[in-house]
């Protein structure tokens, strides 16, 4: 080794020894180009020598140097022969930093990378999978065209791989194929239609990415995937997110149709989303009474919701963007919370955010008016920051906080930055032409600003009263003199052309001196700056007309004048200003209209935002921020008029479970299935609450929020329910976590059994804890029982229990939006039925599950009018959903208004007066109601299965009212699914003193099954049991607290008759049923 | 995604390159230079910069720019966060985020950027990840591996990476174990003229230092959750026990790291723990002015307030001060014009004042505005707001960790208008 390279040896670091190796270059540099050169050379021969040796630490340190030279942007590339060998080196941080070097270089030394190639090529096959991964990575990397088919290869390889970080890799090698040849985009778009199907979070990120910029377009690609990529979002890593979001974005404005549609007369503001709405108006009214929102929508809002929570700035504006674009307006308030919280960061993304409130502001002011003194300014930000939030509070200054914002302005316009005073101004300008209340005081607080010290203060003011004073002429003499006096010290060109064309358009309100200035301006004419120049000639021209005994002489001076400007804008204006306004023989027939083309009425100017014009990009995008079409900007599409058919998102999952089928007895796939059966379960859910909801939309008003409400509680559910499935994916990697999930588990089962009435004991802890969920579990527990290790099965078999003779039977109902009764049963083919059935039948132990509730009734009840709770009001509902806060109680929907002009704060519940063993869970107080606002909380009522009344206070700060909850029977149940073998052994179990029948007659029309269903389900919260005969119908419920089973069976008798009987313990509410049940199905 | 980033610093020197697709030349810095001399001040250099054919995305932090090369449409807090997410690694990493830093280790620093993006899109960013890639340089190890030969680089896939909580590594280990929580609150006021409050708000963050063995299970409840009004999460929290209970249930990362930061909610009254007296006058036609700022406790809740510092950025016509301080000292830069007052802590007996004249420049004409004064202090023991941790247990692992937490309160953008 040479010398140099023993005193390199001899520095600490070898980061530093690199850095003063580079220092040593541009020192000679000023000695001429040649020792440049010289040593140059001279240092690579001794990198080359280092290369070369077999020791590691000298090729270590070699490369160290070498890297430091690429990242200072020096050109290293010669040294390519020497470093490329090192590519198979044993020395993990030799080999990385040589990689480093090929993805530099090997664009432009392609015939020496390929020598590379073979190394990598190997590397794909290493058993470790952080190699194979890095493998990848390089060799996707170097961008030498003629490996484009390896690279291909690879692709495809790595896309099946075991590893999901590996195939996270390959979704990161589809872009830079692409980018390297866009030819294959064919063949690539397969292999992302695979990977969109992973169900890994690390890879879903990466793959949305990849499908983003090799194939927007295919939109299909997504159909499939929608549920799944909703539900696997929170766990997506947060770079992921933010992609997945935007795409979502874009997918569901292509997919539902609008929901904003209800709202709409809320905000006036919105007019542009519906050019031709007076043609559609009548069309609309119809669709806003049928407008339902699409489970999928729905799922996707709600999904998104949580990130609003994450500490990443990028993910909340992405959920910003995504609920502001596709949900419904009443919802997206949420976001403004969120948005002002990012204020406190850095000051690069407050800019982008603000920037993004501005363009919100505009259109929805009310969602950021409680946040106004957020967008304060603070004399350290800086300007751009204050210009920005002096265009929010702008924005929401309305006649309400204008009288504090006018203050807030004071302070700014005194401020040292100028360019920020002269923001202000134009601002106030804007206030005092939005809010007319103000005008006047605006306008007197500019004119005090006009005898400012600073020019650029004063030329401003000018600028913004002659706006103003465009708008409302007359009465202004006043300040026209002032400001013709400010023409003597005024220099801002602006300020003095905007103050002549004021003169010039109102000289006939200030005749004397109108003339004395153009008299001046005469004089100063040569001097002055070309803007103001036009105003003369233009101040001229008018006077002319107007007043042409006085100023004639004058303006023809200036006319000459102008003729010889240099300036050939002015000569033209002059030479037209003749012609019009200076009769000759050659004039034509335009002079005589001289007048009215000079003094014309004009149009006072609209003060406008300059964010007005941005909206038609989609927030949060870099075209939003540079408000010009950025290369690769996805257009937002608008809203179809009529929703592309929503059965293509769930075709796949019946597709995928045939598919899987076959293979279903591997552990993978369990977490995905899982998520399709609950993500239809949920549609279920949602379809069957919505389709309720439109029926009786005409009747009740709260019919919207209760469907909304309900879907939302089971979302909540399915949300804890995604967690733990994901826990459970991961339990190999998390064995303590897991253990303490089980915990959780395990407690929630052991409540969950002793309240059921099935006593089999089983406790498998993998049994699924939700309720919703758990008519599935008997199957998944007997079979897990039986065949363990088939237990993953399970998600699969979720499905089939469920009455599959229903199912069958009414399959073509169901795809009927109009049936009045969706029931909670997918639309399963009829292969994988049979299937099921086999399943079904093998398992014989009789456990019985709480299922969805069949129907949703919207009735509400009302539990403080509005006259006795002093402008409070308050309705109650039953959503029918298990309780969240505690298995034994009923769930509560009280829907709160405020129908008082006043904000009502504080609402609580205070003095409970429950008979003894009821309780109650209360909500959390509500700190303000604002007037005319509404807001639903739930509470849970454990009602001991009695329907006694429970009683408590509702108190506001200064009121308590007292409130009567008393649950109609049909309430205290929670439905349930069996089958019919189960039904008939659990009823021959309760005959005797657990036995109550009556008769009924009615006309035989009211007897179909259809209305026998709908007429129960209405009265009381009850499953449906399948059933093998026509003639009678069942249903099974539990009571809440007790858990009791609850059998009602009808059974339809030759006539008009029908015998109702209803089996259970609890025969004192079996009784009241009854009652309740009797004349409601008698009844016509 | 990020084509390539350019690291510059004060003096406008390209130090550091890096680039995941093909190579962009330099020049195009040249768009950003000529933004900044527009710009005239650092803080008011465009974020978002357009070129004919790239798009260029920066960030100012610690002296230095971060400019990334952007080709296409992309969100463009994406890249803002990502970058600040790189500085505060090279901070982790390196104790400091300075060219002096980045540059002794720049094979560490390519290194790490190799690793946080691919293709210009993040890969890895979770800084418990990359220390079990590249491991974070200490004397001891250098001087190891300079006799080993071993190297900084991991050659095994972190174990966070696949797992369903990627943000903690395997296999930690500590003799103590120890879990630390500061709750840190910061007050945003600006208070006007006449001593009234114009706007208020605490906004705090509890930061966490955890040096717990294995795969502990940590739950952290609050006396009084409901003053938390608007919170945001670091990701390891489970959103579903703290929308429902109100507790804040994960399993942490090892190490230093941000638990949540949260705005207390608006309807309650901030206490302001200081107030100013401030006389400051400007003559007319004559070339001094009066300067009188005296700061006192208001309700300080028995905690003394310490740390006290008064920023002013007086106007440019300002040549000298001539002041006297009871307490502390003060300096003032005649080029930047900004006086800085260190007064220490506060002694109830005799208030702190700073009082004197000021030279202005002769023939200007008077300031318009009087300066806003800038407030710093700090109270320790105390969270404002009156958040207190109720409990913290620990599920999951044996061992019992020692527990502490510490409250403080501090001003943050704290202005007074005089």
């Amino acid at each position: 080794m040479t010398s140099n390279s023993l005193a390199y040896s001899e520095q600490p670091g070898g980061g530093e020894a690199a850095e003063l190796g580079q220092e040593a270059i541009p020192a000679p540099a000023p000695a001429g180009a040649f020792g440049l050169f010289g040593s140059d050379v001279k240092k690579n021969e001794d990198l080359k020598q280092m290369l070369e040796s077999n020791k590691d630490s000298a090729k270590l340190e070699a490369m160290k140097r070498i890297v430091g030279m690429i990242a200072k942007g020096k050109n290293a590339s010669e040294l390519f022969p020497a470093v490329v060998k090192n590519v198979a080196s044993k020395n993990i941080e030799i080999k990385k930093l040589v990689y480093v070097y090929l993805v530099r270089y090997a664009e432009e030394q392609q015939d020496l990378a390929l020598l590379s190639i073979s190394t990598f090529q190997r590397a794909l096959k290493d058993p470790n999978q952080l190699i194979r991964a890095s493998a990848l990575r390089v060799l996707s990397s170097i961008r030498v065209p003629i490996i484009v088919p390896i690279m291909m290869l690879a692709i495809k390889e790595a896309s099946a791989d075991l590893s999901p970080y590996v195939r996270k890799n390959a979704a990161h090698a589809i872009q830079k194929l692409y980018s390297l040849d866009p030819e294959q985009k064919e063949m690539l778009i397969e292999v992302i239609e695979k990977l969109l199907k992973d169900k890994s979070t690390l890879v879903a990120g990466s793959v949305v990415m990849a499908f983003e910029e090799v194939c927007p377009d295919r939109i299909d690609l997504i159909h499939k995937n929608y549920r799944k990529l909703c539900n696997l979002l929170v766990d997506v890593e947060e770079w992921g997110q933010v992609v997945i979001i935007h795409m979502l974005t874009r997918y569901a404005r292509t997919q539902f149709v609008s929901p904003w549609r209800e709202d709409d007369g809320l905000d006036d503001n919105e007019k542009n989303f519906y050019e031709s709405e007076d043609e559609e108006t009548e069309k609309s009214d119809k669709r806003k009474k049928q407008y339902t929102m699409d489970p999928d929508h729905r799922l996707l809002i709600r999904n998104t919701k949580p990130l609003l929570q994450s500490r990443n700035a990028a993910v909340v504006m992405a959920v910003a963007q995504l609920y502001w674009h596709i949900s419904p307006k009443s919802e997206a308030g949420i976001i403004s919370k969120s948005l002002v919280r990012l204020l406190r960061s850095h000051r690069e993304v407050q800019y982008i955010v603000l920037q993004n409130i501005a363009t919100m502001s505009i259109q929805r002011k009310g969602m950021f008016e409680p946040y106004l003194k957020s967008f304060y300014v603070r004399s350290t930000d800086p300007t751009m920051i204050k210009t920005l939030k002096l265009e929010i509070l702008t924005n929401l200054a309305n006649e309400a906080n204008i009288s504090t914002l006018l203050r807030e302005f004071q302070t700014y316009v005194k401020s040292q930055d100028k360019q920020f005073a002269a923001a202000t101004i134009q601002t106030i300008g804007r206030c005092a032409t939005n809010i007319s209340e103000v005008t006047e005081t605006c306008l007197s607080g500019l004119v005090c600003l006009l005898s400012n010290r600073d020019e650029i203060v004063v030329a401003e003011s000018v600028v913004v009263i002659k706006k103003l004073l465009q708008m409302q002429p007359a009465q202004h003499g006043e300040i026209i003199k002032h400001m013709a006096k400010l023409l003597d010290s005024i220099a801002v060109p602006v300020a003095r052309a905007s103050i002549l064309w004021l003169i010039g358009e109102n000289c006939e309100r200030v005749p004397r001196i109108a003339p004395d200035v153009l008299r001046k301006m005469a004089k100063s004419f040569t001097s002055e700056d070309d803007l103001v120049k036009l105003q003369i000639l233009n101040l001229g021209a008018k006077l002319y007309l107007t007043n042409s005994k006085q100023t004639k002489l004058l303006t023809q001076y200036i006319l000459n004048l102008g003729k010889y400007d240099q300036n050939y804008d002015i000569r033209d204006r002059t030479r037209f200003i003749r012609q019009l306004i200076v009769p000759n023989e050659k004039s034509g027939a335009l002079s005589k209209y001289a007048k009215k083309i000079f003094l014309a009425q004009k149009p006072a100017p609209l003060l406008e935002s300059p964010f007005k014009e941005r909206d038609h990009f989609q927030l949060g995008t870099l075209s939003h921020t540079l408000n010009i079409r950025a290369s690769g900007y996805l257009e937002l599409s608008n809203w179809p008029e009529v929703a592309p058919d929503p059965s293509v998102r769930n075709v796949e999952v019946i597709g995928l479970a045939k598919e899987w089928a076959p293979s279903g007895k591997t552990k993978k796939e369990n977490p995905v299935k899982k998520f399709y059966s609950e993500s239809e379960e949920e549609e279920e859910e949602d379809s069957s609450d919505s389709n309720n909801d439109s029926e009786n939309r005409s009747g009740s008003e709260s019919g919207g929020d209760s469907s909304e409400d309900s879907s939302e509680d089971s979302s909540s559910e399915q949300e804890s329910e995604s967690e733990s499935e994901s826990e459970v994916e991961n339990k190999r990697s998390s064995k303590t976590q897991r253990k303490s999930d089980l915990e959780d588990r395990g407690k929630k089962t052991s409540r969950s059994k002793t309240s059921d009435m099935s006593s089999t004991g089983s406790s498998s802890a993998e049994e699924n804890s939700s309720d919703s969920e758990s008519e599935s579990e008997s199957e998944s527990e007997t079979e897990s029982r039986k065949v363990p290790k088939v237990k993953e099965k399970k998600p699969q078999q979720d499905r089939n229990p469920i009455n599959p003779g229903v199912s069958l039977l009414d399959l073509d109902d169901f795809n009927l939006v109009s049936t009045p009764i969706a029931l909670p049963t997918p639309a399963l083919s009829p292969s994988l039925i049979a299937d099921l059935e086999g399943l079904n039948l093998s398992s014989s132990s009789s456990v019985i599950n709480v299922s969805t509730p069949v129907f949703v009734p919207t009735k509400t009840h009302v539990l403080l009018h509005r006259m006795s709770g002093k402008g409070l009001a308050a309705h109650y509902f039953f959503p029918r959903q298990p309780c969240i806060f505690d298995d034994k109680m009923v769930s509560v929907q009280i829907t709160l208004n405020n129908t008082s002009d006043r904000k009502i704060e504080n609402i609580h519940i205070g003095e409970k007066k429950l008979p003894v063993g009821m309780k109650m869970h209360v909500f959390n107080p509500i700190d303000s109601l604002e007037p005319e606002g509404s807001i639903t909380v739930s509470v849970g009522i454990d009602f001991c299965d009695s329907t006694q009344t429970a009683s408590f206070q509702l108190c506001t700060k200064d009121d308590c009212f007292n409130v009567n909850i008393q649950p109609p029977v049909g309430e205290l149940l929670l439905p349930m699914t069996m089958s019919e073998k189960e039904f008939k052994k659990e009823q021959g179990m309760l005959t005797g003193m657990n036995e109550a029948s009556a008769t009924i007659i009615a006309a035989p029309q009211n007897f179909t099954s259809s209305m026998i269903l709908q007429k129960v389900v209405n009265v009381a919260n009850l499953g449906a049991v399948p059933t093998s005969q026509d003639n009678i119908h069942r249903f099974a419920a539990k009571t809440v607290h007790s858990g009791s089973l609850m059998l009602v069976t009808v059974e339809l008798k030759e006539g008009s008759t029908a015998q109702l009987i209803i089996n259970t313990e609890e025969t004192l509410i079996g009784s009241v049923l009854l009652r309740e049940l009797k004349p409601v199905l008698s009844q016509g | 995604m990020i084509h390539s980033l350019f690291l510059i610093n004060c003096s406008g020197d390209i130090f550091l390159e890096k680039h995941w697709k093909s190579v962009v030349s330099q020049s195009v810095c040249d768009y950003f230079f000529e933004a900044q001399e527009k710009a005239a001040d650092v803080e008011n250099v465009p974020p978002v910069i357009s070129t004919p054919h790239h798009y260029l995305i920066s960030i100012y932090r610690d002296k230095l720019f971060f400019v990334s090369v952007i080709q296409t449409e992309v969100p463009p807090l994406f890249v803002i966060e990502f970058l600040h997410r790189v500085a505060d690694t090279f901070q982790d990493y390196f104790g400091e985020c300075s060219e002096a830093a980045i540059k002794d280790n720049v094979v560490i620093v390519y290194e790490l950027l190799e690793e946080m993006l691919d293709n210009g899109f993040p890969l890895a960013t979770e800084s418990n990840i990359l220390k079990e890639l590249i491991k974070p340089p200490t004397i001891l190890r250098s001087v190891v591996n300079s006799i080993t030969g071993s190297s900084n680089v991991g050659d095994t896939l972190p174990t966070g990476q696949l797992s369903n909580i990627p943000w903690r590594r395997a296999g930690v280990k500590y003799t103590n174990n120890e879990a630390y929580f500061d709750v840190v609150e910061e007050i945003d006021a600006i208070i006007d003229k006449s001593g009234s409050t114009v706007f208020a708000e605490i906004q705090g963050v509890i930061d966490a230092c955890i040096k717990l063995s294995g795969m502990p299970d940590l739950s952290l409840s609050f006396m009084n959750p409901r003053l938390l009004d608007d919170v945001s999460f670091h990701p390891c929290i489970r959103f579903k026990r703290w929308e429902s209970e109100r507790v804040l249930s994960f399993i942490p990362p090892d190490g230093n790291f941000r638990l949540i930061s949260y705005r207390v909610s608006s309807q309650n009254l901030v206490a302001i723990p200081v107030y100013v007296k401030h006389s400051i006058s400007f003559k007319e036609n004559s070339s001094c002015g009066r300067f009188d700022v005296t700061i006192g406790p208001k309700q300080n809740m028995g905690k003394t307030i310490e740390g006290i510092t008064v920023t002013v950025h007086m106007p440019k016509v300002v040549l000298n001060m001539n002041l006297t301080p009871t307490q502390g000292s003060y300096t003032f830069d005649p080029v930047t014009k900004v006086l800085t007052w260190d007064v220490g802590k506060i002694a109830p007996q005799k208030l702190p004042s700073l009082k004197g004249l000021v030279n202005l420049q002769s023939g200007a004409p008077k300031p318009e505005e009087n300066p806003s004064l800038n407030i710093q202090f700090k109270i320790q023991q105390l969270a404002i707001s009156g958040l207190k941790v109720n409990r913290l247990d620990m599920y999951g692992e044996k061992y019992k960790p020692f527990k502490g937490v510490k409250y403080v309160t501090k001003a943050g953008k704290f202005q007074v208008r005089t």
